[in-house]
């Protein structure tokens, strides 16, 4: 909108403010000297004779972003090129031009807060007012309030410091996909809320996370939401699991994931940044917090965020991706309820036999030693251990095969009572033999670094229709 | 002054709206709160003369200290037991 005036002074003030009526004296000033135009907030008859524009609907207040009253302007071709806000002689004098202003007040006075700061007022006039494309609900902080502690106050954190969600900030990262922003990805447990792309945006730049991340967090959003996945279920179990996200495709490499050294640890922003976006767009947007849905005995670390990207090129076999049913240049995100890792350390097995018998050794304890069937899990095969299958001529399925196989154990060791455990398998698996995992409930995908015979076990929660089940997106734009 | 935009889902407003005030005291008992302040129980004991001679139930309760929150305990039974509070605050 247009200013009152295209050129001179213009003070916004309000008739309830002290310091608005202590400058009083200085508005006379100015006003016989180069001129005055007042906008009043709330009572356009005060001050008499200055007839103050009435500015009620603070509809000038907007353009302005007045925060305190009086604020001192000076407009030039329509805009405002200097201001003091409050009283202070000294700026007033700047702002004005005008010398010795009212030398009987003291040399400074702090404003008031402006009406359009207001709790919810600034809400119900940048709707009013604002061709912003964004539709979520702006939240003013107090001005000396730090932002980051704010945040902390309003329970949007997950306990790290996070990103201030500016519309600045948002925009930016919303260049990051071709996406509307008012587009629904997903209705998200455990609230059941209409997620938008605006609304993972938000999450995701809070998360630390670069705009050309976000088409993969809004895949990952995407993958959390279905019923096959049942995020639901994973953020209200007691259990320790979380999501598990892994990239595969050419996306990984365009974002700069990290497949390699410390692959599952800190350090690279890609990693770190789209794993926690997810979660917090679960507990921000889908209402799911610890203490409340989330009531996990112990959870673990990995809920704060888990994601990765496989080591595809140095990969002996085809990716998780690939063999999920998806194009060798797909960019995928596949989502795993899980938690981990959990080592598998073997430095001495040079054969394939040897080293899947370990692997199956390990896997043994997924969950309980004497539980099967009921959890999936994934092998991160390091590059050390992937050699030796290679040079074996082991395919992934071969490898499958022999490590359930070798995992495969009888009923009678594994029922409930065996061994003087109560915690087993139900009775009717006495006779016969259990593998550990079902066909589809072993996994394997290649990542990390190239020194170190070790690979790690990565645990799930409650497989099948009443748990989770590994759910696989194609990352959009 | 910095502009957050809200990424939860919005079912709560920003900030929390004060419950409605009871429109008459009938059949509602009151509670008040003693904050541990000097002669707070001075206070309250005459408002509860007042409000008893009146007919209206009245609940006392006391706060540990006056140097921190009251505790969710104490504010959870107030709100099951009581339709609404006076508190006595300063010395």
């Amino acid at each position: 909108m247009d200013l009152p005036i295209s050129e001179g002074l213009l003070v916004v003030v309000k008739r309830d403010c002290e310091t608005c009526q202590l400058v009083l004296p200085v508005l006379g000033q100015i006003l016989d000297g180069p001129g005055l135009v007042v906008v009043s907030q709330d009572d356009p008859s005060w001050p008499p004779g200055f007839a103050p524009v009435d500015d009620t609907d603070l509809a000038i207040s907007w353009r302005l972003q007045t925060e305190v009253t009086p604020t001192l302007y000076r407009i030039e071709d329509g805009e405002p090129v200097a201001t003091a806000a409050g009283w202070r002689r000294s700026e007033w004098e700047r702002v004005s031009g005008v010398a010795d202003l009212a030398p009987d007040l003291p040399a400074h006075r702090p404003g008031c807060g402006s009406r359009l700061f207001e709790p919810d007022v600034y809400e119900r006039i940048r709707r009013r007012e604002a061709g912003s494309r964004l539709t979520s609900r702006r939240i003013p902080l107090g001005i000396s309030e730090d932002p980051i502690e704010a945040m902390f106050g309003r329970g949007w954190s997950d306990g790290l410091p996070l990103v201030p969600p500016t519309e600045e900030r948002v925009e930016a990262m919303l260049a990051g996909t071709t996406r509307d922003p008012a587009e629904v990805v997903c209705v998200m447990p455990p609230d059941l809320v209409e997620c938008t792309v605006e609304k993972v945006a938000i999450n995701a730049v809070m998360a630390g996370c670069r705009p050309e991340y976000l088409p993969v967090v809004l895949a990952a959003v995407e993958a959390a939401a279905t019923d096959r996945f049942n995020i639901h279920g994973l953020a209200a179990t007691t259990y320790f699991s979380g999501p598990v996200v892994i990239v595969n495709g050419p996306v990984a490499r365009r974002i700069g994931m990290n497949s390699g050294i410390n692959v599952l640890g800190p350090g690279n922003r890609a990693n770190a940044t789209i794993g926690r976006a997810l979660n917090l767009v679960v507990r921000n947007v889908g209402g799911a917090v610890p203490g409340g849905i989330d009531r996990a005995t112990l959870g673990s670390p990995g809920k704060l965020t888990f994601c990765f990207a496989e080591d595809e090129a140095g990969s002996p076999w085809e990716s998780l991706a690939v063999e999920r049913g998806f194009d060798g240049d797909a960019s995928t995100v596949t989502l795993f309820a899980g938690h981990g890792p959990h080592e598998i350390v073997d430095q001495l097995s040079r054969t394939a036999e040897s080293l899947a018998t370990s692997f199956a050794l390990q896997l043994r304890t997924v969950a309980h030693a004497k539980l099967a069937i009921r959890f999936d899990a994934i092998v991160v095969v390091s590059p050390e251990h992937a050699r030796i299958f290679r040079e074996a001529g082991w395919s992934k399925r071969r490898l499958r095969e022999e490590v359930l196989e070798r995992s495969t154990r009888p009923g009678g060791e594994l029922v409930r009572g065996a061994g003087g455990v109560a915690e087993g398998l139900p009775e009717t698996f006495a006779e016969g033999s259990v593998p550990k995992f079902s066909a589809d409930g072993l996994w394997f995908v290649h990542a990390g670094g190239t020194a170190g015979l070790f690979s790690g076990i990565i645990a799930g929660w409650v497989n099948g229709p009443g748990g989770s089940q590994m759910t696989t997106v194609e990352v959009g734009t | 002054m910095t502009i957050l935009l809200d990424p939860t889902a919005e079912k709560t407003p920003a900030l929390r709206p004060l419950a409605a005030r009871p429109s008459s005291l009938d059949g509602v008992t009151v509670a008040l709160l003693d904050i541990s302040k000097p002669r707070g129980d001075v206070f309250l004991d005459r408002l509860a003369e007042l409000l008893v001679a009146r007919g209206v139930g009245i609940r006392r309760y006391t706060k540990p200290t006056f140097a921190k929150p009251a505790p969710a305990d104490l504010r959870r039974r107030i709100a099951e037991e009581c339709g609404a509070v006076i508190e006595a605050l300063a010395d």
